[in-house]
């Protein structure tokens, strides 16, 4: 339990540190939201100065600081200057499509990388084990900025897809099997893009720790007792290879992320990154902060997540933390 | 043997694909930023040995490009008229390596012009416009690669060298710049900086935020070799001796840095040349009329050109054989490696 706890607080040390290091970044920024309103003619010296008074512009940064984390604690982590409303609502719509994606894309890459990196080390050395590796290299080297044009390209030509959104034009008429059925196809590209950008390095790690494993006398021992195949590979040697793979799954949230951020992008789906990119061409400060802040969240909540998974799946840890 | 064989050969694929990059003007038949207004978004044009009437040629040719009857943006073979393709003609003016100036292009066609990956929206030609922007963001990636190492080296050996506080908060920093997905941290940092910029300021911009963006990870590897580094019997030998710090980290413990550095730099130049193309496709990089890998792309965001003009994605593929040379090239360090029995998880995996 003291070793959950630990990884807990250590969480909310990192967000708390993070956000000290966002609000340090904007006090570097050279402009901001009302330096762009100045260039405009109409809006007089008094008014900004009113407005920047208003959102508390006018005060040191710590004081700024204190106030933005009074603000959190309502629901509201600052203010958006552009869209004119608070930021949490506007970015919880958000994040809630980025998760749908990330977390679809997270699972589909994971089960794909379990089957095919278990079935390869079963075969290390062997041509199938060399075509998979092939394969995977053959994705490593394709940047996700072009697998995702490419998809792009491919979807625009075939006309097997939509092309971006996350919903057709009549959505809300739709029934509710209906919004489903054009949710998920919707979400095919994006999370294609993801799987695909996400699963050399998967595939690569599974096959490797469960290959490790596989050489280990007690595999060989319970091959001798008659074991069927599949019971051995998945019931025997996944198990033992778990350790690394948990940890690199909090990893791999953090790469989805980031890559998520790029896809939603170029396949226009209204996640936190066109926001972000919203946010930083119009100097929208809290917006970013609230974006850096909420990516945190889910990068710790992933890691946070491995933590309880391996506590959960290590009786070493268990024992560990509970005889200290 | 066998190992340092496949390194060196990673290493020349590398200059030679970088080789050409750097002689962009030479191999790049125009200027990157020359508009030939009359054809804009000219499709890739084909080199044909064989004319239409079968006979076979043996100096490569093309065929100029003329308006399709009754159509404003579809392209049709002329051909009536075949046009050589020559080399070592002599053409636009560039500086070779950025200070010889000089004439001579690899290949041209003489009096017509040659777009072996078509044109633009301004009828640039975008094969030269690919070779140019390759100048552009693989420099970015070289250079945020030493700057990152640079910082990591310096972070590192300072927190695994003197230990103690420095130590703790350097790497509780580390921590929080590791608990960021990298992308956002990197567009976070963008966003604080000025964003009208000219083309050279905003090329040192972001490689200033590129290269400060990752240097966590390599500070952590290096204090892991500084940590054992310091304790090991000729270092403590050199300390007995009367030898002073700054000595010591010089002489002999930063040396022993030197294959992380190395396998950190084959992974992280690809992933920071990315990072130029991501950034400067989405218009917070690089902006026009400079080329880069990432604002060449930028133009596919607009629907009309990824339904029509399918070609402007192939400057996308252009990364695929750098990247692979620098996979290579990591993945050959690390066998190198091991090959010296040193544990592979130190030297970071490789993503």
């Amino acid at each position: 339990m003291r070793y959950l706890l630990g990884r807990l607080s250590h969480a909310l040390f990192l967000l708390a540190g993070v956000s000290i290091l966002a609000f340090l970044f904007t006090a570097l920024a050279p402009g901001n939201y009302f330096d762009e309103m100045r260039i405009s003619p109409q809006i007089g010296a008094e008014t900004i100065a009113a407005r920047r008074a208003q959102y508390g512009f006018d005060k040191p940064l710590p004081v700024r600081y204190v106030s933005w984390l009074s603000s959190v604690i309502h629901g509201e982590m600052g203010f958006s200057f552009a869209y004119n409303v608070p930021v949490a609502p506007l970015l919880l719509v958000r994040a809630r499509n980025t998760l749908l994606l990330t977390i679809t894309a997270t699972l589909l890459a994971w089960a794909i990388a379990l089957l095919l990196g278990v079935w390869s080390a079963e075969r290390v050395g062997r041509m199938p084990d060399r075509l998979l590796s092939w394969g995977t290299a053959a994705l490593l080297v394709i940047p996700d900025l072009a697998l995702a044009l490419g998809l792009l390209v491919f979807a625009v030509r075939s006309g097997w897809f939509p092309t971006g959104g996350m919903a057709s034009v009549d959505f809300e008429t739709l029934s509710p099997l209906n919004k489903l059925r054009d949710l998920a196809l919707h979400m095919i590209l994006p999370v294609t893009a993801l799987v695909l950008s996400s699963l050399p390095l998967l595939v690569r790690h599974v096959r490797a720790a469960v290959a490790d494993v596989l050489n280990a006398p007690f595999l060989l021992a319970a091959l001798g007792h008659g074991i069927p195949r599949r019971t051995l590979l998945y019931r025997y040697a996944l198990p033992a290879a778990a350790n690394p793979l948990i940890s690199l799954f909090g990893f791999s949230i953090g790469v989805l992320l980031s890559g998520s951020l790029l896809i939603e992008v170029v396949m226009s789906w209204p996640g936190l990154g066109p926001l972000l990119l919203e946010a930083i061409l119009a100097r929208d400060l809290y917006v970013v902060v609230g974006e850096v802040l909420f990516s945190t969240l889910f990068l710790v909540g992933g890691n946070l997540l491995a933590d309880f998974l391996l506590y959960w799946a290590d009786p070493r840890i268990r024992t560990e933390s509970s005889a200290r | 043997m066998r190992v340092r064989r496949t390194f060196v050969k990673w290493l020349v694929a590398l200059g030679i694909l970088h080789g050409i990059v750097l002689c962009a003007g030479f191999f790049a038949p125009y200027d990157p930023v020359e508009q030939d207004r009359k054809s804009p978004y000219l499709s890739p044009m084909r080199v044909h040995l064989m004319d239409v009437h079968g006979h076979f040629h043996v100096r490569p040719f093309v065929y100029s490009l003329r308006l399709r009857e009754g159509s404003f943006d579809q392209y049709e073979e002329d051909p009536t008229e075949p046009h050589p393709v020559k080399f070592f003609l002599s053409g636009a003016r560039y500086q070779l390596l950025g200070f010889l100036p000089c004439r001579m292009h690899f290949f041209g066609a003489g009096n017509t012009r040659i777009y072996l990956l078509g044109t633009d929206a301004y009828g640039r030609d975008q094969f030269s416009r690919l070779l140019f922007g390759g100048q552009v963001s693989l420099f970015a990636g070289l250079l945020g690669t030493g700057i990152t190492l640079l910082m990591g080296l310096s972070i590192g050996a300072v927190a695994g060298y003197y230990g103690g506080w420095s130590d703790n908060l350097l790497m509780r920093v580390a921590e929080l710049f590791l608990a960021l997905p990298w992308l956002y941290l990197l567009f976070a940092l963008r966003a604080f900086l000025p964003l009208a910029v000219s083309p050279l300021e905003a090329f040192f911009l972001i490689v200033a935020v590129i290269g400060a963006v990752g240097w966590a990870r390599p500070a952590r590897l290096v204090r892991g070799v500084v940590l054992s580094a310091k304790e090991r019997d000729f270092v403590r030998a050199a300390r007995g001796f009367g030898a002073s710090n700054g000595y010591l980290l010089r002489r002999h413990i930063l040396p022993e840095t030197s294959s992380v550095l190395l396998t950190q730099a084959a992974i992280l130049i690809p992933q920071y040349v990315l990072a130029e193309m991501t950034l400067s496709f989405l218009g917070l990089g690089v902006p026009e009329p400079v080329p880069s890998w990432g604002n060449l792309l930028s133009s596919l965001q607009q629907y009309s050109v990824l339904v029509s003009y399918w070609w402007m994605y192939l400057p996308a593929l252009i990364m695929v054989p750098f990247f692979l040379g620098y996979l290579g090239l990591a993945s050959s360090l690390q066998e190198r490696e091991e090959a010296y029995k040193i544990p592979r998880s130190s030297l970071g995996s490789l993503t």
